[in-house]
């Protein structure tokens, strides 16, 4: 942690741990007895709690998503470009609340925790998900802090269907919703994506049927796969090309040489790869894909987009990016197309980017112009 | 505000539905939205007129016209206004009927060529006008599609679009009767109000 980001730094945080003791039913028809959900925030909740914001995390998010653990902390939390004094949500201002949600392995309950009724860890035996349970779920984080309402529930990717999600379960509870880089429901080619990514981790040996914590074995090798494919979709052809090219790592093609020729995104790939597989769990990510590709947000509603956000009652504002090939700008255009259809407060930005669907956690300066031009509407009425 | 917003306002209904397509920086809509209680949308390409729009609180959509306004349900606004965008759209006759799908009404004002300044500066420069109103060099302008007033009329005689309103609107105090009686010789811009 240098001292010179610290200006515009929500500095020094803590996650806390909020125990809930009822039963939470979940979609799949299933109970939580209990559960647990690590979170933090930042800024300072006014009196009338009109300030809150809850921020939704992506598939390999967590709660730490702004400032730092400890003055030995190397980076920030994953979306500190856009968190914090002076940032499009404004911590001057707002009072913000990031969670790691239900079925994650970053403290909240998740496979790694002990299910009651056995003393063993829950595993692959964890209830499937699906993003109205977190969002469920976030709504008792929401009691306990005294929000009856947010100001606006924002998210990235998985976390802006969480935020879509939100607009219908709980209408009156959100004033407005931030949806980005994000889609209705997943195209075949994401969910082969996922598939992949599944098949690796299953294929591990070591995953041994996703007991592997009972072994004291970690299926590395299958979850650094996953990672590396899922990597891939993160980024857009022309990123790898200007990251890395054609560059060698090590070896060459001169005549002669042994040493085998290693490019250098097969070196990142790896290292992105064996740096996630230290730190996530591998039946979070199988139960993590899943909530995604079953996520569908229209599918009770006859299918029908305009009939599912005519229940909203929030305005919204969605923002893509050109280069995103994972969620592309044609998904988000038709989250604004329903929402135009369904007479709802839409704004919509396509923001120019050649970083693929990681663009929305990078400070790009239009990107970061026109969120913060939107969340300071927000801050005029609350 | 430019003329012909304060003319558009005029015809604009409080508490209606208006799509302004290419609003620029939401300019006539946050002015008949504090005036007039109306609930207006904008369509822009311009990222920092669509950044500075979502700052004074109107909602814009980022979407190109040229690529179609099929995402729009037929008549789902009250009125739609293309102001100052007629000339520049790929199209101008699809935008029109378009226009009308979506809208009950709708709005048009463009910068009027048969303009005596614009006649006499091809008349006896013979070279394409460049004025105050129109400062684009011929082969660097968004303006693609100039027309006249006749020329307007004409096109929405031919496609049966009835003409409700019209109102000619010309530089300098005195020269708004002139404008009025002899609009394509004398009208700078030309707004108006249509429907099918």
């Amino acid at each position: 942690m240098a001292n010179e980001v610290l200006e515009n730094s929500v500095g020094l945080v803590s996650p806390r741990t909020a125990h809930f003791d009822q039963a939470l039913t979940l979609a799949c028809g299933r109970v939580l007895s209990e559960f647990d959900l690590v979170y933090e925030t930042y800024g300072e909740l006014n009196a009338d709690a009109s300030n809150a914001i809850l921020v939704c995390h992506a598939l390999s998010g967590h709660h730490h998503a702004a400032g730092y653990h400890s003055e030995q902390d190397k980076k920030p939390g994953w979306w500190d470009a856009c968190i914090g004094p002076g940032k499009p949500i404004d911590t001057n201002h707002f009072f913000v609340v990031s969670l790691n949600n239900i079925g994650g392995c970053h403290g909240s309950t998740g496979p790694k925790s002990i299910d009651p009724e056995t003393g063993k860890p829950f595993g692959p035996d964890f209830p499937s998900l699906r993003a109205r349970d977190w969002v469920h779920s976030q709504a008792r984080l929401a009691d306990l802090l005294g929000i009856e309402q947010w100001a606006a529930v924002v998210g990235g990717s998985l976390g802006g269907m969480q935020a879509m999600r939100w607009s219908l379960e709980y209408p009156q509870r959100l004033r407005h919703c931030i949806v980005i880089a994000a889609a209705m429901k997943l195209s075949a080619q994401n969910i082969a994506f996922n598939q992949i990514a599944r098949q690796a981790i299953l294929s591990d040996p070591d995953f041994r049927e996703g007991r592997y914590y009972e072994h004291n074995l970690v299926p590395k090798q299958g979850l650094s796969i996953a990672r590396m494919i899922g990597h891939i979709t993160y980024l857009s052809d022309d990123a790898m090309a200007a990251k890395f090219g054609r560059d060698l790592r090590s070896g060459n093609f001169e005549q002669g040489q042994e040493e085998d020729v290693v490019f250098q995104v097969e070196s990142y790939l790896r290292h992105q790869g064996h740096t996630f597989s230290d730190n996530f769990d591998a039946n979070t990510y199988i139960l993590m894909t899943k909530a995604l590709d079953y996520f569908d947000l229209a599918r009770e509603y006859n299918d029908d987009p305009v009939q599912a956000f005519s229940k909203a009652v929030c305005q919204f504002m969605v923002m893509s990016f050109t280069s995103d090939w994972r969620f592309s700008p044609r998904r988000s255009q038709e989250i604004v197309n329903a929402l135009i259809a369904a007479d709802k407060q839409v704004s919509y930005a396509e923001i120019e980017a050649d970083q693929g669907h990681d663009a929305f956690l990078l400070p790009i300066p239009r990107y970061l112009d026109v969120f913060s031009a939107y969340m300071n509407r927000i801050k005029a009425e609350s | 505000m430019r003329l012909d917003l304060t003319v558009i306002e005029q015809w604009i209904k409080p508490q209606s539905r208006v799509l302004d397509l290419g609003c620029g920086d939401g300019t006539l809509l946050l002015h008949v939205k504090n005036k007039q209680g109306v609930n207006g949308l904008g369509l822009e390409i311009d990222a920092e007129k669509i950044t500075k729009g979502i700052a004074s609180g109107i909602n814009i959509i980022e979407q190109n016209m040229d690529l179609g306004l099929a995402n729009f349900p037929d008549h789902s606004f009250d009125t739609v206004v293309l102001a100052h965008a007629l000339q520049a759209v790929h199209n101008p006759h699809l935008v029109l009927d378009e226009m009308l799908r979506i809208g009950q009404e709708g709005i048009v004002t463009f910068p009027n060529f048969g303009h005596w300044a614009c006649r006499l500066h091809l008349g006896t420069r013979g070279r394409m006008p460049v004025s105050k109103f129109m400062p684009h060099a011929w082969y660097d302008t968004p303006n693609i599609h100039f027309c006249t007033v006749k020329d307007f009329e004409a096109l929405c005689n031919e496609k049966s679009i009835r003409i409700l309103d019209r109102a000619m609107v010309s530089e300098g105090k005195n020269n708004s009767w002139l404008a009025n009686s002899w609009a394509n010789l004398f009208a700078t811009t030309a707004i108006y109000r249509i429907s099918k």
